[in-house]
């Protein structure tokens, strides 16, 4: 817990730092922050339309701001997470590696574990960051209608796991090498074959298909958007992170051995 | 204090470290000597828990390298040969941070860290980042993370490698001080500094320990098979011949000429002392002997002698 404290702190201190937090985070809460802009202002074109043609409305059923709003708006927050979450994620180890700060790092009482989980809060905390800035707009959306606030809260509880599963996946990638790019490139790589993954269930195999659909790292996400948290996608998360948390320490240890 | 028994490394198929057996008692300074590529840095590496080894054993503070290596780790200090530090940080900080993994207790690790600021002379750096600091002084910033949790061992991979003559003294005599029941290995290839610092040296080359005993003695186990300086006053090629013909004179040569005297070293085979048939060799020739010194092999000499396999008579 100590050492955790120590490196936790010593991890966000170098993000705040170094310009690489503050560049994730503002792109980031820029491209969410234009993406609900639009469907917000979609959305209120089309209620006022409604509102003064009745036909239209009937056309569009009934006008949901959680349907047509917050859904959404948690799908393209995912995506973004997917884009941006790897340039967070690149320089946990591949940094310590090229600069050989892991030499010492690794010379300190601690164990391999604690300095994974270091990393990985490190990461998590500007995670919460990004998302926290996301909220203004949803905020907005309470201010003008009625959204469900369970699902929002349910939406948050999803993106969070989502995003811890990107860490870990992320961590295991930078601690591959000591090039930041490749590990930024090889994450990148594999959350968009992750995520893709789902589109090929459509044509697989009964079997493969629902493999390929229960890999797919964003169809968890949407249950969480429709309000519901479902065991199976929570574990799916959690699981997910634990084993690329749990590679990352095989790949620190085989480290150790090759020297 | 570090107990190593028939260590070996291999980085694939290449060799790290061949088979090496040595140990350093308690408050012992042990000079590591070699040159590139020799395994300084591997085998301290090894000592460190940073690597693993492929075979072989190694104790040190009393603990096993590989079965209690959070142990270990918490009792030694090591500077690694790059210096590797965190230049985004400003160095209290960065030490505080050391402090805090290296186990030491909360309270006291603001006056710790104070304590080895003080001690490598840091104090006014203290609002600087890392990564502003001079070489020398980001040296004293990785002495000061070795020492900040009082290590039993410390483990200096080529502690004045890169710095200006000023700063070499300055870390030496810093290193000096460290002393006082602290046992210390450190490595170089400089040959000064370990005879200075230490009180045994071992010489390692490819690999493979060569020679392992104290500066004076390693000087004296050559000198056997010494050089003898003699100033002579005298006509130089027939000097020359005449020297050339002692029993057991393997290389005569003049280094330097000052009018009418000369002087020459004469170089005997190893085993062979001969520096007594000189005098009668230049009076046999009607010259005179001004002055006739026996010559020390430097350190230099050994170990240029070790590494490239010329073999040391006891
Ligand atoms: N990470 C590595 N991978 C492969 N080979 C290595 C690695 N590190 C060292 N070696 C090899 O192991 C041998 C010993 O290297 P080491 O770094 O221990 O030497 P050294 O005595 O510290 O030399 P120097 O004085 O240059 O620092 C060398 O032949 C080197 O090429
Ligand atoms: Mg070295």
């Amino acid at each position: 817990m100590r050492n955790l404290y120590f490196l936790l702190t010593k991890e966000l201190r170098s993000y705040i730092n170094s310009p690489v937090a503050l560049v994730v985070i503002t792109i980031f809460t820029i491209i969410t922050g234009y993406y609900f802009y639009n469907i917000f202002a979609n959305f209120s074109t089309l209620s006022f339309q409604a509102q003064s043609n009745p036909m239209a409305a009937k056309q569009y059923g009934a006008l949901n701001v959680t349907e047509f709003v917050v859904r959404p708006f948690f799908s393209i927050v995912g995506l973004v997470m997917l884009i941006m979450l790897p340039m967070l994620t690149m320089r946990s180890f591949a940094e310590e590696k090229k600069s050989g700060t892991m030499e010492l790092l690794l010379t300190y009482p601690l164990t391999d574990a604690e300095a994974i989980i270091g990393k990985f809060l490190g990461c998590m905390g500007i995670f919460v960051v990004m998302l926290t800035l996301t909220f203004p707009c949803l905020a907005l959306v309470g201010y003008f209608g009625q959204p469900e606030w369970g699902v929002i809260g349910a939406g948050y509880v999803g993106l969070l796991l989502m995003g811890s599963a990107f860490i870990s996946l992320g961590i295991f990638m930078s601690s591959l090498t000591e090039n930041q790019i490749i590990a930024a490139a090889l994450s990148f790589a594999s959350l968009i074959i992750l995520y893709m993954s789902g589109l090929s269930a459509a044509f697989a195999g009964e079997n493969v298909g629902k493999v390929l659909e229960y890999i797919s790292i964003i169809n968890h996400l949407e249950t969480f958007a429709k309000g519901v948290i479902d065991t199976s996608d929570v574990n799916y998360y959690i699981l997910f992170t634990a084993l690329f948390l749990f590679l990352s320490m095989r790949s620190l240890e085989s480290k150790r051995w090759r020297g | 204090m570090i107990e190593v028994e028939r260590l070996t490394k291999t980085y694939g198929d290449a060799r790290g470290i061949d088979d090496i057996t040595f140990s350093v008692g308690k408050g012992e300074i042990l000079g590591f000597l070699g040159p590139n590529g020799a395994g300084k840095t591997t085998t301290m590496r090894i000592l460190t828990c940073f690597m693993s080894a492929s075979s072989g054993s190694a104790k040190v503070a009393g603990y096993d390298i590989f079965e209690d290596s959070l142990k270990v780790r918490s009792k030694i200090g090591y500077l690694p040969e790059t210096v590797p530090l965190y230049t985004d940080m400003q160095v209290p900080v960065y030490l505080k941070f050391v402090a805090g993994l290296k186990d030491v207790p909360w309270k006291k690790i603001n006056h710790k860290v104070a304590e080895v600021m003080e001690q490598v002379g840091l104090t006014h750096m203290a609002h600087k980042f890392i990564g502003e600091l001079s070489k020398g002084y980001r040296q004293r910033v990785g002495l000061a993370q070795a020492l900040v949790n009082d290590p039993e061992v410390l483990i200096l991979d080529e502690p004045t490698i890169g710095l200006d003559p000023k700063q070499i003294v300055e870390i030496r005599s810093l290193i000096k001080g460290l002393g006082g029941g602290r046992t210390i290995m450190l490595s170089s290839h400089i040959l000064p500094e370990v005879s200075m610092l230490c009180e045994r040296v071992i010489i390692i080359d490819e690999g493979k320990i060569k020679a392992m005993d104290t500066p004076d003695n390693l000087m004296s186990r050559l000198h056997a098979a010494g050089r003898v300086q003699a100033r002579i006053d005298g006509p130089k090629e027939k000097v020359l011949k005449a020297l050339r013909e002692i029993g057991g004179a393997k290389k005569v040569d003049v280094v330097s000429d000052s009018g009418a005297t000369s002087m020459y070293v004469v170089e005997f085979a190893d085993g062979k002392a001969g520096a007594h048939l000189i005098p009668r060799a230049v009076t046999s020739g009607g010259w005179d002997l001004h002055e006739l010194t026996p010559m020390r092999l430097s350190l230099e000499d050994i170990f240029i002698r070790i590494v490239t396999e010329e073999e040391i008579k006891q």
